[in-house]
C-alpha cells in the first residue's frame, strides 16, 4: 500500500514550511522512525520521521521549496499490503487520510507533542509564553525551567532593544482578562446589532423637573441613564428571552433583572450590575448607579457587585458618540447601547421640528433570538421613554 | 568535644539529673554499660533503681515501660538492636501508640536503640525500621544525623508526653564527633537544611544526610548547587520545610536507608505530588536500599545500600531531565 506523506502542522501559527533536507532518496528504505525529512519554518527545524517502516517511492518536492501544511511531499510504499490488490485499492482511495492523525502528530512530536513538567507550564502561563518557541535542553529535546527562564530573559533583552520606536509593555491584568473576554465573547456568540432612533424629550423634560430635587434633596446627579435602566427593566419583563444566558443546549431565562452598567476605570471597564433593576425606581436607580460608579473609581467593588449580570447597558455617548456596537457581555445574550443625546431636526407630523434625539443600539446574539425579538424589544423601550417616561418622582 | 554516642549518654544523664521520673531499662545497660556502652557509668551514678537491667524479653522491656509510664514515671527503654523492636511490636502499636486516643492516657516512654548498617552487622542488626510504624498513628519518631541533635532531640522526646521512638544511627556512633552546649534541645518536628541551594532538593534523614552532603559537594563541582533538607523528626514530618525547598529548587530527590518498596520516600512523593505538583520540572527521584534483607558480606552491603556516587549519579539524571 503506498503511503502519501504531507506537511505536518508544526505550531499553530504555522501555515508554510521549507523542505531543508531529504535524508532519503527514492529507493531507499526506511524504518519507522527514522528521519525522512528536516523541514524548517521561520521559527524553527525539524526532523521529521517516517510514519512507517518501508521504501521510499517518490520525493514530490524538491529541496528549498516552501509548502504549505498539509501539501503531499513524498509517497512510501508500505511492504505489508503488497500484492493485495483489493486491499491497496481501499487504502489509496482512503489515502493516507485514513492514518492522517497518525502522520501530522508522529510527525510533529518533537514540538507539539512533548510533555511538559507542571512547573515549566506553570511557568509559561505566569510568563505568558508559547513553548513551541522555546528550544529544549533537557532529555529529548524536553524543555526545563532553566530554558524558559532563560526565554524569558531573552524577551527582556528584546524588549530592551526594541525601545528606539516601539515601546512594549505587557498587559495589564485587567486589560488581559477584557481581552480574553472580548474574543470569547465575539468566538462564542453570533452577534449582530440593531438601531433605534428614540426622542428623548419626555424623559429631558422629566429630568429637568426632577434633577434640582435630586440635588438638594439626595445629593444626586440625575441624568438619563436611570430612565434608560427604568425603561429597560420594563422590557426585560415583557421580553424574558433578551434577558436570558445561553448553556450549552439550553437557554437559561433569568428570573432577575440585574443589570451591567459599563463603567470606564482607569486602564479599563468593569460592569457593575444593579440587582433587580426592575423593582427599583428612578430614585433608587440613580442611587444604585452613583454607587457603583463611586466605587468602581475607588477601586472597591467587590466580585459579587460584578457577578450575577443578566444584561448589560453601555453608554458611549458619554463621550459624544452617536451610536456604537457593543459586545455581548458573556454569557449574556444582548447588550443596550446609549448614543448621545442630541438636538436634531426631525419631521413629526409633517412639521420639521427640533428633538433631542439618542440612537439606541442592540448587540444581540441570534443564536437566542431572532430580529424581530430584538426589535420589538427595542420599539417597547423606545416606546417607554418617548411616551411613558418613567417618573422619576412619586 | 564529643561523640555522637556519647551526646546520647549525655542527654540521659541530664535528663535523669533533672527529673527524677526519667529512668532507663534495657538488657545489659547496667553493669555492662550496653551492648555499645551508651549507658556506660549511668548505673554507678543513678543506682540500679534507675538504671535497670532487664531479661531477655523486648515484649517485657515494652511492657514495663507502658505500665511505668501509666504510673506517672518516665521510662526510656532501649533495644539492645533497634531490629528486636519487632519482638514488641503489639505493645508499641496496639497499646502505646492507641491509649492516648482510647483511654486519654499519656504514655510518656521513648524507645531508643542502635538502628541502621554500613557496620557489616548483617540481617538482624543492621534494619532501618522506620517503615514498620510511619502508618500508625500515634508514634512520634525520630532519627537525628548530628552529634547536637542526637542530644537535643533526645531531650525533646523524654520531655514529650508521647511514646517516641529515637532510632540513633550505629555508623555515626563514634563517627561524629562536635563541640556542643550543654543544654541542647531540639525541638520535635523540625525539619533543618544543611546545606542550600537553588538547583536540587535532596530530602534525607539519618546517616544518609552525611551522604547527601558529600554528594552535594560532587555535585557542586559539576555547577549543581543542592538544597539537602534534613528531616530529623519523620512523624510528625515537617511538611512545610519539604514544599518550601521543592518550591524553589522544582526538582527532588528523595534518600533514606531503608528499602526502596514501602519505604518512607513514597509517602513524602505522594506528599509532594499532592501540595507541589505545580512546582515539578522533573519526576520525583528515590535513592534507597535495594528490596533484599541487609547483606552481611562487604561487598554485599555496600552495593545494597545508598551511597553518596549513587545518589551524585542520579542526582546528575534528574537534572539533565
Amino acid at each position: 500500500m503506498s503511503i502519501r506523506v504531507v506537511v505536518p502542522q508544526i505550531g499553530q501559527s504555522i501555515a508554510e514550511a521549507v523542505i531543508v533536507k531529504w535524508y532519503k532518496k527514492p529507493g531507499d528504505p526506511i524504518e519507522k522512525g527514522e528521519t525522512l525529512v528536516e523541514i524548517g519554518t521561520d521559527k524553527i527545524n525539524t526532523e521529521i520521521p517516517a510514519p512507517v517502516s518501508g521504501i521510499v517511492e517518490k520525493l514530490l518536492v524538491e529541496e528549498g521549496t516552501t509548502v504549505e501544511v498539509n501539501t503531499e511531499i513524498a509517497v512510501l510504499s508500505d511492504m505489508r499490503g503488497a500484492g493485495k490488490a483489493t486491499e491497496i485499492v481501499r487504502l489509496e482511495a482512503q489515502g493516507f487520510h485514513s492514518e492522517a492523525p497518525l502522520t501530522p502528530q508522529r510527525a510533529s512530536v518533537e514540538t507539539s507533542d512533548v510533555r511538559h513538567s507542571p512547573f515549566v507550564r506553570k511557568l509559561a502561563q505566569e510568563h505568558n509564553i508559547d513553548l513551541s518557541h522555546v528550544r529544549g535542553t533537557g532529555d529529548a529535546g524536553r524543555i526545563t525551567k532553566d530554558d524558559v527562564l532563560q526565554f524569558i530573559e531573552q524577551q527582556k533583552t528584546q524588549e530592551i532593544q526594541e525601545t528606539s520606536d516601539v515601546e512594549r509593555i505587557p498587559m495589564t491584568r485587567i486589560r488581559k482578562l477584557i481581552a480574553e473576554h472580548m474574543v470569547l465573547s465575539k468566538r462564542t456568540a453570533a452577534d449582530l446589532t440593531t438601531f433605534f432612533e428614540i426622542d428623548m424629550s419626555a424623559v429631558v423634560r422629566e429630568r429637568e423637573i426632577a434633577k434640582e430635587i435630586f440635588e438638594n434633596q439626595y445629593a444626586l446627579k440625575l441624568t438619563y441613564l436611570p430612565f434608560v435602566v427604568a425603561a429597560v427593566s420594563r422590557a426585560l419583563r415583557k421580553f424574558p428571552v433578551v434577558n436570558s444566558s445561553i448553556e450549552g443546549d439550553f437557554i437559561l431565562y433569568r428570573k432577575e433583572c440585574n443589570i451591567g452598567i459599563a463603567m470606564a476605570v482607569e486602564d479599563g471597564l468593569l460592569v457593575p450590575v444593579i440587582r433587580r433593576a426592575d423593582e427599583k425606581s428612578v430614585l433608587d436607580l440613580t442611587r444604585a448607579v452613583a454607587d457603583l460608579a463611586e466605587r468602581a473609581r475607588a477601586r472597591h467593588l467587590s466580585a459579587d457587585d460584578l457577578q450575577g449580570g443578566t444584561f448589560s447597558i453601555t453608554n458611549p455617548g458619554v463621550f459624544g458618540a452617536l451610536m456604537g456596537t457593543p459586545i455581548i457581555h458573556q454569557p449574556q445574550v444582548a447588550i443596550l447601547g446609549i448614543g448621545a443625546v442630541v438636538k436634531r431636526a426631525v419631521v413629526i407630523q409633517d412639521a420639521i421640528t427640533i428633538r433631542p434625539m439618542a440612537c439606541f443600539s442592540l448587540t444581540y446574539d441570534h443564536r437566542a433570538m431572532d430580529g424581530a425579538v430584538a426589535d420589538q424589544f427595542l420599539a417597547h423601550i423606545k416606546k417607554t421613554l418617548e411616551n411613558e417616561c418613567p417618573p422619576a418622582l412619586k | 568535644m564529643i561523640t555522637y554516642l556519647e551526646a546520647i549518654r549525655q542527654a540521659l544523664s541530664e535528663e535523669m539529673e533533672a527529673d527524677p521520673r526519667v529512668f532507663l531499662l534495657g538488657e545489659d545497660i547496667g553493669a555492662y554499660g550496653g551492648a555499645f556502652k551508651v549507658t556506660a557509668g549511668l548505673q554507678e551514678k543513678f543506682g540500679e533503681e534507675r538504671v535497670i537491667d532487664t531479661p531477655i524479653s523486648e515484649s517485657a522491656i515494652a511492657g514495663v515501660a507502658i505500665g511505668a509510664a501509666l504510673s506517672g514515671l518516665r521510662p526510656v527503654a532501649e533495644m539492645q538492636f533497634i531490629d528486636f523492636i519487632a519482638c514488641c511490636f503489639n505493645m508499641i502499636t496496639n497499646y502505646a501508640a492507641k491509649a492516648h486516643y482510647c483511654w486519654g492516657a499519656s504514655i510518656p516512654i521513648v524507645i531508643r536503640g542502635p538502628y541502621g548498617g554500613g557496620v557489616h552487622a548483617g540481617p538482624f542488626h543492621s534494619q532501618c525500621v522506620e517503615s514498620f510504624f510511619l502508618n500508625t498513628a500515634g508514634l512520634k519518631i525520630v532519627a537525628p544525623a548530628t552529634v547536637l541533635d542526637a542530644k537535643g532531640l533526645l531531650k525533646a522526646a523524654i520531655r514529650d508526653p508521647n511514646p517516641v521512638l529515637y532510632l540513633e544511627h550505629k555508623f555515626l556512633y563514634r563517627r561524629l564527633k562536635d563541640d556542643i552546649l550543654r543544654d541542647v534541645f531540639v525541638p520535635l518536628g523540625q525539619a533543618v537544611l544543611r546545606r542550600e541551594g537553588k538547583h536540587l532538593s535532596i530530602i534525607t534523614y539519618s546517616a544518609m544526610v552525611h551522604v547527601a552532603l558529600e554528594a552535594a559537594d560532587q555535585l557542586a563541582r559539576s555547577g549543581i548547587e543542592t538544597d539537602v533538607l534534613d528531616l530529623r523528626t519523620l512523624s510528625p514530618l515537617d511538611e512545610d520545610s519539604v514544599l518550601q525547598s521543592v518550591k524553589k529548587t522544582n526538582k527532588v530527590l528523595l534518600l533514606h536507608e531503608a528499602s526502596r518498596f514501602g519505604g518512607f520516600g513514597g509517602e513524602l512523593a505522594a506528599i509532594i505530588a499532592e501540595k507541589a505538583f505545580e512546582y515539578l520540572d522533573g519526576p520525583i527521584v528515590r535513592v534507597a536500599a535495594m528490596d533484599t534483607p541487609v547483606p552481611f558480606g562487604s561487598p554485599l552491603e555496600e552495593t545494597y545500600l545508598p551511597n553518596a556516587a549513587k545518589v551524585f549519579e542520579a542526582a546528575r539524571k534528574l537534572m539533565g531531565y
